[in-house]
């Protein structure tokens, strides 16, 4: 089954959790050939049931020690646009849709989801124009994102710090 | 009237000292070379979600040299706890003997939580963070970005303005900054021995960092 995971790290977005399992977002899904949604829904206060969602096999639950096996499962990931989230979800390959949470503070992780976007490495939309994007976007675009180095980060603090 | 003219005087005086030496440290913190005598004793903070995350990729990558680490976390943060162990027990060797350590600090501020108030729960966040310095006298504060850095690189400072230790503050700015440092970022970089962005646009903002493209 063409799955779609959900994820919104350790904060809460209940806007994206509410605005997934609207009838026209999963609707714009179905169109795709999803059949099945699965939402990581961290601290928010919305955790669907499975039932909540006719036409659709949903699965909801808060945390889990790792998402990975949710991330590997899943053929299209949407998630907020955390670091750890993205950096999991782009490190295993997958497309990758960022959905900004115009609540945070000045909203910084719009300058990372918006520098990947310009790299290709994921899209990106807002809880309002999620059923929109879903409906609209090109996967085959994206690049394929390849890992940070943080060996080059040791070598040079080696060298700084004097290690031999 | 004259007592009181001598205490101002004695007071501004202090704080010259305070100055002088403040911008010394900072000043020499290339001169500082820890790792030619020996092991090398790390203070690693570890902030929430996807702070600990990039922490621990970068601590990853670190060699056996680096111990023993101490990780300091927000006392309301549940994850990185188990984050850590697991990280540190996959990294452990028979015959390595790496030590580490996770102590907790009043988180300086909560996500959403507003200006004014965050000034008072940093103060108290002070407040435990220079008995934990003073006490865990690290070569190195490793640190990438959550409030809760803050009041700890102020302590490791102090213990160098105060001559009893240099510690070496090393900040690497989050992936998620492209255009913008974080408050934290802008708070510590006129005082950071090594502060690392991971986008060229805040290597050309910011001259005294240090680009290595993506580290994470």
């Amino acid at each position: 089954m063409k799955t779609v995971f959900v994820t919104v790290g350790t904060t809460s977005f209940d806007e994206l959790i509410e605005s997934i399992t609207s009838p026209e977002t999963v609707q714009a899904l179905k169109a795709r050939g999803y059949e099945r949604l699965v939402l990581q829904v961290g601290r928010g206060s919305l955790l669907p049931s499975a039932d909540s969602c006719p036409h659709i096999t949903l699965e909801a639950y808060r945390f889990k020690d790792s998402i990975a096996e949710d991330i590997k499962y899943a053929d299209l990931v949407i998630s907020h646009a955390g670091a750890g989230s993205c950096l999991e979800s782009l490190g295993a390959g997958k497309s990758l849709l960022v959905v900004i949470n115009n609540k945070l503070m000045n909203n910084h992780q719009l300058e990372m989801a918006r520098q990947l976007h310009m790299d290709s490495h994921l899209l990106y939309c807002s809880c309002s124009t999620l059923t929109e994007t879903l409906r609209m976007m090109n996967l085959s675009v994206l690049q394929p994102f390849l890992p940070g180095q943080p060996k080059n980060f040791a070598n040079f603090l080696d060298k700084a710090l004097g290690v031999q | 009237m004259a007592f009181l003219a001598g205490a101002v005087f004695a007071v501004g005086f202090i704080c010259l000292l305070f100055i002088i030496r403040l911008y010394y440290i900072v000043k020499n913190g290339s001169n500082c070379k820890p790792g030619s005598k020996g092991p090398v004793a790390v203070l690693v903070v570890a902030g929430s979600g996807g702070h600990t995350t990039e922490i621990l990729r970068l601590m990853e990558s670190l060699s056996a040299a680096y111990t023993p680490r101490h990780y300091v976390i927000a006392d309301t943060d549940r994850m990185s706890e188990e984050k850590i162990c697991s990280f540190e027990s996959s990294k452990q060797n028979s015959d390595s003997e790496s030590q580490f350590s996770i102590c907790r600090i009043p988180r300086s501020r909560e996500v959403h939580q507003s200006w004014s108030s965050s000034v008072i729960s940093t103060l108290q966040a002070l407040r435990f963070s220079l008995p934990l310095v003073f006490r865990l006298r690290p070569d190195v504060v490793l640190c990438n970005g959550p409030g809760t850095c803050v009041p700890l690189c102020v302590a490791a400072l102090l213990l160098g303005i105060l001559g009893m230790k240099k510690v070496l503050i090393v900040y690497v700015e989050s992936i998620c900054r492209v255009q913008t440092l974080s408050l934290t970022g802008k708070i510590l970089y006129p005082i950071s021995d090594y502060f690392f962005v991971q986008w060229s646009s805040l290597r050309d903002k910011y001259p005294k960092s240090i680009f290595l493209g993506r580290i994470v």
